[in-house]
């Protein structure tokens, strides 16, 4: 494949990492409403119509796949084009992130696996599989209440005590992980979001400085609100903090 | 001479040849005037070198007003030294503290095999220019130039691009050794003008190609070769490459050529 093909896909498939962590980072942030919001999410979202939670999936799976297939590649062949470096090394003017996508990469990519084996799967804490709860009906933009209430079978998932005992005080060197993650999730976007549009030819010196500190904006906003979520677990100050149930009393859902 | 004279500590790279290893060399040479010029300081000390029955250090020069792009060197890190939107011929000395130590390098890429000393083969630039860098024109048949009206932006932009003169200090300051903002600069001032269209696309995609088959790297869009860039060719010419080479992928995947 040519070297403009492959920075296409690192755009393209980069773009729809963005447009994914925009949408996850928000749809996170409910942890600080009542549980019935965070609770009434997931389970929206485990029953989507059509298949299309896996439809998602796959769309994200190939992105993250083709992401790091072509940036392997990018980096084999940048290596291969300049053998031999500088005795004196030192960029003119080149920013840290812009220097360091391949390992704020690579470390993402730990993390994305870390992740999903945390919240999505639970192998790493299989008791978080036992944790229910009813809804409240509080109100929620999702409707998911008054579906389950006609049914009489209201229990789901309680994704909101799940992620705050995973990110408890007990678990802090899980939280510290994840706030170094989305660190280095803010490096990699401080320089990727604008550079997409480098990639794709869409940006000239007038929009350059623009979408340079649109992608720091964007970059730090990410950061702060991802980040918020372990360390207000860490700290056990979650505004609704009471409700986290115990692992210890968890209730089994009414029907299996 | 205005200010007093400087003494200096040059590590030189030397090579015998492009399968010889290569190592640095540490001379001393004193009183270098501060208004001598970069490349008239490394003529003393050719001078002196050859006094001594040492052979002289190779390097590339020519015009040495900054028209050419035949000088190079990587001095302290930066090619073409870091005087900003200057060759190594326009560098002076006095941009130098007395008593410093100066590392001198030739350009880095794979591309551009040291043939000897400081000197390094250029040749692969060759190869993109003719894959696409012209016009096709019958000879004795061309119009006027002026008959072909042209916006002053454009013309502007046109001429920015032209600028460049091939020294090859972008792929010298790039960690990935790429070539496109020289590839960039080279395809856009013809396919900005209308003289360029007829070929905009074709060129496009054949420039790229030998930009690759050259093996050079791959843009991280980092900046690095803007900024060493003695005539400061912007980082737009590459957004305008990657974006005439889409469309020309995409055409010709819809004229059923693949
Ligand atoms: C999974 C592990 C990941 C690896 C190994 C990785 C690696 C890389 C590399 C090497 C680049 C190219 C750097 C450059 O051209 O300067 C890059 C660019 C980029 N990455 Fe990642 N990355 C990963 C995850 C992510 C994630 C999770 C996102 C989004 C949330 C993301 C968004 C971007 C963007 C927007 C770009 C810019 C594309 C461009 O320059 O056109 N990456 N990544
Ligand atoms: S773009 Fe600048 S640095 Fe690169 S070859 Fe042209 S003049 Fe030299
Ligand atoms: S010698 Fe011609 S540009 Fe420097």
């Amino acid at each position: 494949m040519t070297s403009l093909g492959k920075k296409y896909i690192m755009a393209v498939s980069g773009l729809i990492l963005v447009g994914f962590v925009i949408g996850h980072m928000a749809g996170n942030l409910q942890m600080f409403l009542h549980p019935d919001w965070i609770n009434a999410y997931a389970y929206k979202l485990q029953n989507l119509p059509y298949g299309l939670l896996w439809i998602v999936r796959l769309v994200l799976l190939a992105a993250v796949v083709a992401h790091i297939v072509t940036a392997m590649l990018l980096v084999i062949e940048n290596r291969r084009a300049r053998p031999q470096g500088y005795s004196v090394d030192k960029p003119i003017q080149a920013t840290f992130a812009s220097r360091t996508m391949r390992y704020s990469g690579v470390i993402l990519l730990a993390f994305i696996v870390f992740h999903i084996l945390h919240f999505t799967t639970q192998h790493v804490h299989p008791e978080f599989r036992d944790l229910y709860r009813p809804l409240e009906g509080v109100g929620t933009i999702h409707g998911a209440y008054d579906l389950l209430e006609a049914t009489g079978k209201n229990h789901v998932h309680d994704v909101y005590s799940m992620v705050a005992i995973g990110f408890s005080a007990q678990y802090w060197y899980i939280s510290l992980f994840y706030v170094i993650a989305m660190g280095l999730l803010f490096l990699h976007l401080s320089h990727g979001i604008s550079s997409m549009f480098q990639s794709v030819g869409l940006r000239n010196h007038t929009w350059r400085i623009r979408l340079d500190r649109a992608a720091l904006v964007i970059a730090i906003a990410l950061f702060v609100g991802f980040a918020s979520i372990p360390v207000a677990g860490l700290l056990g100050i979650l505004p609704y903090q009471d409700m986290v149930q115990g692992v210890h009393h968890m209730h089994p859902p009414t029907t299996p | 001479m205005s200010e007093k004279s400087l003494n200096l500590n040059l590590r030189v790279w030397r090579q015998k040849n492009a399968d010889a290893p290569g190592k640095f060399v540490t001379y001393k040479l004193d009183n270098i005037s501060p208004d001598s010029s970069f490349l008239e300081m490394l003529d003393l000390l050719n001078e002196q070198l050859i006094d001594s029955g040492e052979e002289p250090v190779a390097f590339d020069h020519d015009c040495r007003e900054g028209i050419c792009g035949s000088c190079s060197l990587t001095i302290n890190g930066i090619p073409h030294g870091k005087g900003r939107m200057m060759t190594t011929c326009q560098l002076h000395m006095r941009s130098f503290e007395n008593g410093e130590t100066i590392t001198i390098e030739p350009f880095r890429a794979q591309p551009f095999p040291v043939i000897r000393d400081l000197v390094v083969n250029r040749e692969p630039f060759d190869k993109i220019m003719q894959a696409g860098g012209f016009i096709d024109q019958r000879i004795g048949s061309a119009q006027d130039a002026n008959a072909l009206p042209i916006s002053k932006e454009t013309a502007d932009k046109a001429m920015d691009a032209a600028a460049c003169i091939g020294c090859g200090a972008c792929v010298a300051a790039c960690p990935n050794a790429s070539a496109m903002l020289f590839t960039g600069a080279k395809m856009s001032q013809l396919n900005l003008l209308p003289q360029g269209q007829p070929e905009r696309y074709k060129r496009a995609i054949n420039m790229v190609d030998a930009m690759d088959a050259n093996g050079f790297g791959n843009c991280t869009n980092i900046g690095e070769c803007e900024a060493a860039c003695p005539k400061g060719i912007s980082l737009d010419f590459i957004a305008m490459m990657n974006r005439d080479y889409a469309v020309a992928k995409v055409k010709r995947f819809f004229s059923g050529a693949a």
